[in-house]
C-alpha cells in the first residue's frame, strides 16, 4: 500500500513551456513549437502520404496529398505546411482524410502514362505505393492524355514529362540546396511541365539528386536507364569512396554486380545527398581484371597459383626478412586494414601513400557538404595509423628496401623508384602490370563493396560500411589477409572479426577512444580529435 | 468604339517569317537600359522589374527570344530558367513571332453569350487565317481566342495589339481589319 | 447608370457619377468635382482614426470577397517597417467590369483612394496592378498619377504634409489567377502568379515579405468618399433589417440582357427589380431563364429563385449564392447551359496556376467531360463523375480557382440537370427525353433506358 500524495504535488506535471503537446492518430506527440504536423506525426510512428514535402527543401504545399482532419478546423489542412498547436487533434486515417487522398492520387493518374512496365520507377514508385495503398482500384478518366516527349536535361538526367506529378522538389533543389536555379515550372494548368532554359543543363556536380528526391519516374538517371528492376536489387549500406567527405551511400546489386549507388541519409555528414562522382563511379568495382589467386613466385621467376597458407607464410617470411620496409597503403582502404598494415609496418618501417586530388565541388545550401579535393575516403585514417602523405611516395624507397603495396595505384607514380626495391610484396584487389615480373608474393583481397570494416572522413567521422557483394575467386577480407600475415610475422594474434580489429585500433590508438565498431551503428560517429589534420579541408 | 495607344506607344513589329538566325542584338541599351534602371529603382528587389522588362522586349522585338530571356536574365540578375518560368505563365507574353496584328477575341461565358464566336469565325475568314494562332501567309495576322478580357458589358470585345475594341459584331469585322495596316 | 446608358433613377450614383464625362479624368477637372479633399481630410487625420471611419461605415471588399475593409487596415500597426498597399486593378471574373470603368473614367478617384489608404495603413509606397489587357485604363491611370506628382499631391511632401507616399503602376501580362491577393504579390515581385499559402497573412508578411494590405479598385475609391463623407452616410445606404451590408455597389450586368452595362444601387436592392427594371430582362421579348449574380466563380440561380433575392452579402448567401464581385451574367431561353458551362470550366482550365493536383488536373478533366457531353459523346455516369470531381476540388486547394470551377458546374448540374441529360446519348442517336423542367427525373424513373 502506497502511501498518499502530497497534496502540494499536481497530478501531473505541466509541460515546459518549450514544447506542443498533440495528439495525433489516438497517439500523444510533444514537439517544439514550429514543428509541423507531418514531422510530429513522424514521431508518432506515423506516416502522412506526401509528394512535395522533403526535410531537405523549403516547403511548397502543392500536392495536397498531405491534407489531414485537425478537429475545429473547417478545412483539411496541409500537414507540411500547418503548425502544431497545444491540443491538437489530428486524423490521418479517417474517412475524410483517406478520401482527399483518394481524390489527388485519381487527379495524378489521369494524365499519367500507363507506364509501369517500361518506367525505372517501378517498385520504388511513389505514385504506385499509394495508389495500391490507398487509391481507386480503377480509373474513370475517358479522354485523351496529354503528351509530350521525353526530354534530355544534360548530365545524367532524362526528364519523362508524361510521369511528371509536378511536385517542384526538383526545381526547389536546384534552386535552394544546389545554388543552380536552371529548373523551373513552366506553361500554366495541366500544360506544366518541368522546364529549363536554353543552354542551361543539369551539369551541376549534385545535380543527379533530383532522380532521387522525383517520387515518380519522371526525373530519370541515364546510368541506370532500363538496367535493372528495383525489386532485384540486393542493397547494402555503405561509404562512398569517391572523395573524403564520406556521404553515406546504399550500394545496390543484382547478381553480384554493383550496378547503383544511392544516398543514404546522415545529417551529420551528407544530409540526404550524393554527387555525380560517387553515384557514377562505381563500376570499378565489378572490375573483372582482379588478382583472384595467392600467388608466389616460383623457381622460373614467374608468380605462380599457391594455397593461402603457403602464400601467408611466404609472405610473412619476405616482410619479416626486409631490411627496412616500406608500405605504400592506399587511402582507400579501411581503418582496420591501415591499422594491421601499421603493425605490419612496424617501428622501423615506413609508410607512404599519395592521393588524388581534384576540384572541390560543394553544395552550397547544405552545411559543409561537398565533393572533396582529396578523391579518397580514408586518407584521414591513413594519417591516424601512422602513414605520410606524399606527391611522390616512391621517393621514400632506399636501396635494398622491401617494398610492400597494399593496393595502391601505382598510376602517376615515378617507377624508376621501383629499381631500388629488394622484394616486392603485393596485397590487394589487382596485381599491377608493373609488377608481375618483380613480385615476390601476391595475396588476392576484396575491395570495398566485397568486404566490410570502416573509413575515417576529413571531419574525422568513422563510419561502417557493409559487405555488398561476393568477392571473386579466392580473394579474402583485407583485414582477414593481413591479419594472418601479421600473426605469421609474430605480430600479434590475427583478428577473428572486423570488429576486433576495430577493438585493437581502438585501444592503440586514443583518438579512437570510447568507440565500439557496434556502437558506430551506420551513421558512424567522431573521433575525439575531430580537427581536420594539417588544417582546412 | 477603339481606344488606340498614346503618342509613344509603339505597336508590335515583328519579323516577316518564322525566327531570325541572325545574333541576338540586346534591346537594353542607351536610353532603353535607362528606362529599364528607372523602372528597377521602383521596387526594393531589381526581379520586380521582370514583368515591365520583359513588357520593353515585346515592344521592341514583336515577341521574346532565347536571346532576350538571357538578355533579361543577365540585366536583372535572375536566372533564366526563372525568366522563361515567368515567360510562360503569362498569356501576354509571345514565345515566337506572331502577325504584325494580333487579334485577339474574348470567347468566355458572357461574350459567348452574345454570340463571340461569330465574331472569331468572322475575322479568320477575311483575314484568311482559317486557323486558329496560325499567322496568315502574309504575315499581317493571328487570330486567337482570348479568356475574360473585363469588358463584358460591351460583347464582344477584342484586342488588336494592344489596342482595345469594344462591341465588334461579326459584320463590323471588315472595318476593323480594312484600319489595320 | 454607367457609361454607355443614361442613369436609371433607382441608381445611386456615388462612384459611377462621372462615368462617360471626358472632363472627370484630369486633375483639375477631378477637383472640380470634389476631388482630393478627401485625401487632404485624411492626411490631417491621424492613421487610425482614418482606419476608423472606414470600419464604422461598414465598407466591405467589393472585389468579391466581402471582408470588412477598416478591419483589413485595422491590422497593419506602426512597426517600424515598410509597408505596402497593393490595389488590386487585375479584374479578370468573368461578368464583372466595373474596375476598368473606374480607371479609366475616373482615375483620380482611384490615385486619391489609395492614397487615403496608404496613409491608413502607414505605407509610403503604393503599387496599382493593372492587368495587363487594360489599355486605356493602364494610360488614364498612369497620367493621373504623373498628374498627381506634377501637382505636389503625391512623392515626397504630400499635399504639404511632410508625408511621404509614392504610387507606381505595374502592369500584368494575362493571369486571372494574379487576381488572388498573394497571386498578385508574387506576380508583382516579378515571379508566377503562384498564390502563397497562409499562414503568413499579408498583413505579417506580404510583398517583398513586408505587412501589405490589398484593397481592390472599387473598395479603395469607396474609401475616399466614406472618409469625405462620413460613415453615417454611407451606413445610412443599405437595407434598413441588415446593417452587415452598407453603401453601394457596382453591378456589372452582361450576357443576355438588354441594357448591358454597370448600374450602382444600393446594397440591398431587390434583384427582381433590378434584372427586369433597370436592365431590361432578356432581350428581344425572350425569357431570362439562369443568372449568375457574382462573377463566374458564385452558384447559378434560376429566374425563379432571383426574384425574391436581395443584391448583398447576406441577401445573395440565404438565396444560397454570393455577392461576390457583382458580375451579374444573365442566360435566356436561348442559352445552351452545358455548353456555357463548359466554356466557363475551359476559363478556369485556361487559368490554373497549376501548382495543386486537384485544380491543376480537375479543371482540365472537367472541361473535357463538359465539351464531350456537348459533342453528344457523354454518359449518364459522367454527369455523377463531374460532381465527384466537383467535390474532390472543393476545400482542398491553396487558392479558391479550383472551388469556383467546381461551383456553377455543381449548381448547373442541379438546376439545369435536364439540359445535361438532353445531350447524353445524343451522338449515338438514342433520345433522351426529358420531362418538363426540372423535375430531377432520372432516366430509369421515367421508363426509357440510358
Amino acid at each position: 500500500m502506497t502511501a498518499p500524495a502530497s497534496p502540494a504535488a499536481p497530478a501531473s506535471p505541466p509541460p515546459p513551456p518549450s514544447t506542443v503537446r498533440l495528439t495525433i492518430e489516438g497517439i500523444p506527440v510533444e514537439v517544439p513549437p514550429g514543428t509541423s504536423i507531418l514531422e510530429a506525426a513522424k514521431q508518432a510512428g506515423v506516416l502522412v502520404p506526401h509528394y512535395c514535402y522533403h526535410p531537405g527543401l523549403p516547403v511548397a504545399g502543392v500536392c495536397r496529398m498531405c491534407l489531414v482532419d485537425v478537429e475545429k478546423f473547417p478545412k483539411l489542412a496541409p500537414a507540411c505546411a500547418t503548425a502544431v498547436a497545444d491540443g491538437q487533434v489530428v486524423h490521418v486515417h479517417n474517412e475524410k482524410a483517406k478520401k482527399a487522398r483518394e481524390g489527388v492520387l485519381e487527379f495524378l493518374l489521369i494524365n499519367h502514362p500507363l507506364d509501369c512496365p517500361i518506367c525505372d520507377q517501378a517498385g520504388e514508385c511513389e505514385l504506385q505505393d499509394y495508389t495500391f495503398q490507398e487509391g481507386r482500384a480503377d480509373s474513370r478518366y475517358r479522354e485523351p492524355k496529354r503528351f509530350n516527349p521525353v526530354e534530355d536535361f544534360g548530365g545524367d538526367v532524362l526528364y519523362v514529362p508524361n510521369r511528371c506529378i509536378l511536385c517542384t522538389r526538383c526545381v526547389r533543389f536546384m534552386s535552394d540546396v544546389a545554388q543552380d536555379p536552371v529548373l523551373n515550372v513552366s506553361e500554366r494548368g495541366d500544360r506544366a511541365f518541368i522546364g529549363k532554359a536554353e543552354g542551361h543543363d543539369l551539369t551541376h556536380a549534385w545535380a543527379g539528386n533530383v532522380v532521387d528526391l522525383c517520387p515518380v519516374g519522371a526525373l530519370l538517371s541515364k546510368d541506370f536507364l532500363n538496367k535493372a528492376r528495383a525489386w532485384e536489387l540486393d542493397r547494402s549500406a555503405s561509404v562512398c569512396t569517391g572523395c573524403s567527405q564520406g556521404c553515406n551511400v546504399v550500394l545496390e546489386t543484382r547478381d553480384n554486380v554493383v550496378v547503383r549507388v544511392k544516398p543514404r541519409s546522415n545529417t551529420a555528414v551528407n544530409q540526404y545527398y550524393a554527387c555525380e562522382t560517387g553515384r557514377l563511379h562505381y563500376r570499378w568495382m565489378n572490375r573483372r581484371d582482379r588478382l583472384e589467386v595467392p600467388l608466389v613466385r616460383g623457381e622460373a621467376g614467374v608468380p605462380m597459383p599457391a594455397a593461402w597458407e603457403q602464400a601467408i607464410a611466404a609472405a610473412a617470411r619476405t616482410l619479416a626478412a626486409a631490411p627496412r620496409l616500406v608500405v605504400l597503403a592506399s587511402a582507400g582502404l579501411s581503418n582496420e586494414a591501415l591499422y594491421l598494415l601499421s603493425r605490419i609496418r612496424g617501428p622501423g618501417g615506413e609508410g607512404v601513400f599519395r592521393v588524388e586530388t581534384g576540384p572541390e565541388a560543394p553544395l552550397a545550401g547544405a552545411p559543409d557538404l561537398a565533393l572533396r579535393a582529396d578523391r579518397a575516403p580514408n586518407g584521414r585514417g591513413a594519417e591516424l595509423m601512422g602513414f605520410a602523405r606524399h606527391d611522390q611516395p616512391l621517393a621514400a624507397l632506399q636501396a635494398g628496401d622491401t617494398l610492400l603495396v597494399a593496393d595502391h595505384d601505382l598510376a602517376g607514380l615515378d617507377l624508376a623508384a621501383l629499381d631500388r626495391a629488394g622484394e616486392i610484396v603485393v596485397i590487394g584487389t589487382t596485381l599491377p602490370g608493373e609488377l608481375v615480373s618483380r613480385v615476390a608474393v601476391a595475396l588476392p583481397t576484396c575491395n570495398v563493396a566485397e568486404e566490410e570494416g570502416t573509413f575515417t572522413n576529413l571531419r574525422g567521422r568513422v563510419q561502417r560500411f557493409l559487405q555488398a557483394k561476393a568477392a571473386p575467386g579466392e580473394a579474402r577480407p583485407t583485414w582477414s589477409v593481413l591479419g594472418d600475415v601479421a600473426e605469421a610475422m609474430g605480430r600479434g594474434r590475427a583478428p577473428m572479426l572486423p570488429a576486433d580489429v576495430f577493438a585493437a585500433l581502438a585501444g592503440d590508438h586514443p583518438a579512437f577512444g570510447g568507440l565500439t565498431y557496434a556502437g558506430l551503428g551506420l551513421r558512424g560517429l567522431p573521433v575525439l580529435d575531430a580537427a581536420p589534420a594539417g588544417g582546412t579541408s | 468604339m477603339t481606344y488606340g495607344p498614346s503618342a509613344g506607344a509603339k505597336l508590335a513589329t515583328t519579323p516577316a517569317h518564322g525566327h531570325d538566325d541572325a545574333p541576338y542584338q540586346p534591346v537594353f541599351t542607351g536610353a532603353a537600359r535607362d528606362e529599364l534602371e528607372t523602372l528597377c529603382a521602383r521596387y526594393p528587389s531589381r526581379q520586380a522589374a521582370l514583368l515591365p522588362a520583359l513588357w520593353m522586349i515585346q515592344e521592341a522585338r514583336g515577341w521574346v527570344s532565347d536571346g532576350a530571356v538571357e538578355e533579361v536574365a543577365q540585366v536583372l540578375g535572375v536566372s533564366a530558367a526563372h525568366v522563361r518560368g515567368v515567360l510562360t505563365f503569362y498569356t501576354m507574353y509571345h514565345q515566337h513571332p506572331v502577325g504584325k496584328h494580333f487579334i485577339q477575341v474574348c470567347t468566355t461565358t458572357p461574350c459567348n453569350l452574345c454570340g463571340a464566336e461569330d465574331v472569331v469565325n468572322a475575322f479568320l475568314r477575311h483575314t484568311g487565317c482559317g486557323e486558329l494562332g496560325v499567322t496568315s501567309d502574309d504575315g499581317r495576322f493571328t487570330v486567337i481566342e482570348v479568356e475574360c478580357l473585363g469588358a463584358c458589358g460591351f460583347a464582344t470585345p477584342v484586342m488588336i495589339n494592344s489596342r482595345f475594341l469594344e462591341s465588334v459584331t461579326p459584320d463590323a469585322v471588315p472595318d476593323v481589319l480594312e484600319e489595320c495596316d | 447608370m454607367g457609361y454607355p446608358h443614361p442613369r436609371h433613377p433607382r441608381e445611386t450614383p456615388v462612384l459611377s457619377e462621372h462615368f462617360g464625362d471626358p472632363a472627370a479624368r484630369t486633375l483639375a477637372g477631378w477637383k472640380a468635382r470634389g476631388g482630393y479633399q478627401a485625401l487632404e481630410q485624411a492626411l490631417a487625420m491621424d492613421p487610425v482614426a482614418v482606419q476608423n471611419v472606414v470600419k464604422d461605415s461598414g465598407l466591405r471588399g467589393r472585389g468579391g470577397a466581402g471582408f470588412p475593409a477598416g478591419i483589413k487596415w485595422s491590422f497593419m500597426k506602426p512597426d517600424g517597417k515598410p509597408h505596402y498597399l497593393c490595389c488590386n486593378g487585375d479584374e479578370s471574373e468573368p461578368g464583372t467590369f466595373k474596375d476598368r470603368e473606374i480607371m479609366r473614367w475616373t482615375p483620380h478617384a482611384l490615385v486619391e483612394g489609395v492614397a487615403t489608404a496608404m496613409h491608413a495603413i502607414y505605407a509610403e509606397t503604393g503599387y496599382i496592378y493593372i492587368r495587363g489587357e487594360f489599355t486605356e485604363p493602364l494610360e488614364a491611370v498612369t497620367a493621373a498619377v504623373r498628374e498627381a506628382y506634377a501637382a505636389g499631391i503625391l512623392g515626397a511632401n504630400a499635399m504639404g504634409t511632410g508625408r511621404r507616399l509614392d504610387i507606381h503602376v505595374h502592369k500584368g501580362a494575362g493571369a486571372y489567377i494574379c487576381g488572388e491577393e498573394t497571386a498578385l504579390m508574387n506576380s508583382l515581385e516579378g515571379k508566377r502568379g503562384n498564390p502563397r499559402i497562409k499562414p503568413p497573412f499579408p498583413a505579417v508578411a506580404g510583398l517583398f515579405g513586408k505587412p501589405t494590405t490589398i484593397n481592390n479598385v472599387e473598395t479603395l475609391t469607396a474609401a475616399a468618399h466614406v472618409v469625405r463623407r462620413g460613415a453615417e452616410w454611407y451606413k445610412a445606404m443599405g437595407r434598413p433589417d441588415n446593417p452587415k451590408s452598407t453603401g453601394t455597389k457596382l453591378f456589372s450586368v452582361c450576357g443576355n440582357v438588354a441594357r448591358p452595362g454597370n448600374y450602382e444601387v444600393t446594397l440591398g436592392f431587390p434583384f427582381k427589380d433590378f434584372l427586369w427594371e433597370l436592365c431590361g430582362g432578356a432581350p428581344d421579348g425572350r425569357r431570362i431563364k439562369a443568372v449568375i449574380p457574382g462573377g463566374s466563380s458564385v452558384p447559378i440561380l434560376t429566374a425563379e429563385e432571383c426574384e425574391a433575392v436581395f443584391m448583398d452579402y447576406e441577401g445573395m448567401a440565404a438565396a444560397g449564392t454570393l455577392l461576390g464581385s457583382g458580375g451579374v451574367i444573365v442566360f435566356d431561353d436561348t442559352a445552351d447551359m452545358p455548353r456555357q458551362i463548359a466554356r466557363l470550366a475551359r476559363f478556369y482550365a485556361h487559368e490554373s496556376c497549376a501548382q495543386c493536383s486537384q485544380c491543376r488536373e480537375g479543371t482540365a478533366w472537367t472541361t473535357r467531360i463538359l465539351e464531350r457531353i456537348c459533342r453528344g459523346e457523354g454518359s449518364f455516369e459522367d454527369l455523377d463523375t463531374l460532381l465527384e470531381i466537383g467535390e474532390q476540388m472543393s476545400g482542398k486547394t491553396i487558392c479558391v480557382l479550383s472551388d469556383s470551377c467546381a461551383t456553377p458546374v455543381a449548381s448547373g448540374l442541379r438546376k439545369f440537370r435536364h439540359e445535361f441529360e438532353a445531350k447524353i446519348g445524343r451522338k449515338q442517336g438514342k433520345a433522351f427525353v426529358p420531362s418538363a423542367y426540372p423535375t430531377g427525373l432520372t432516366p430509369a424513373a421515367a421508363g426509357s433506358a440510358p
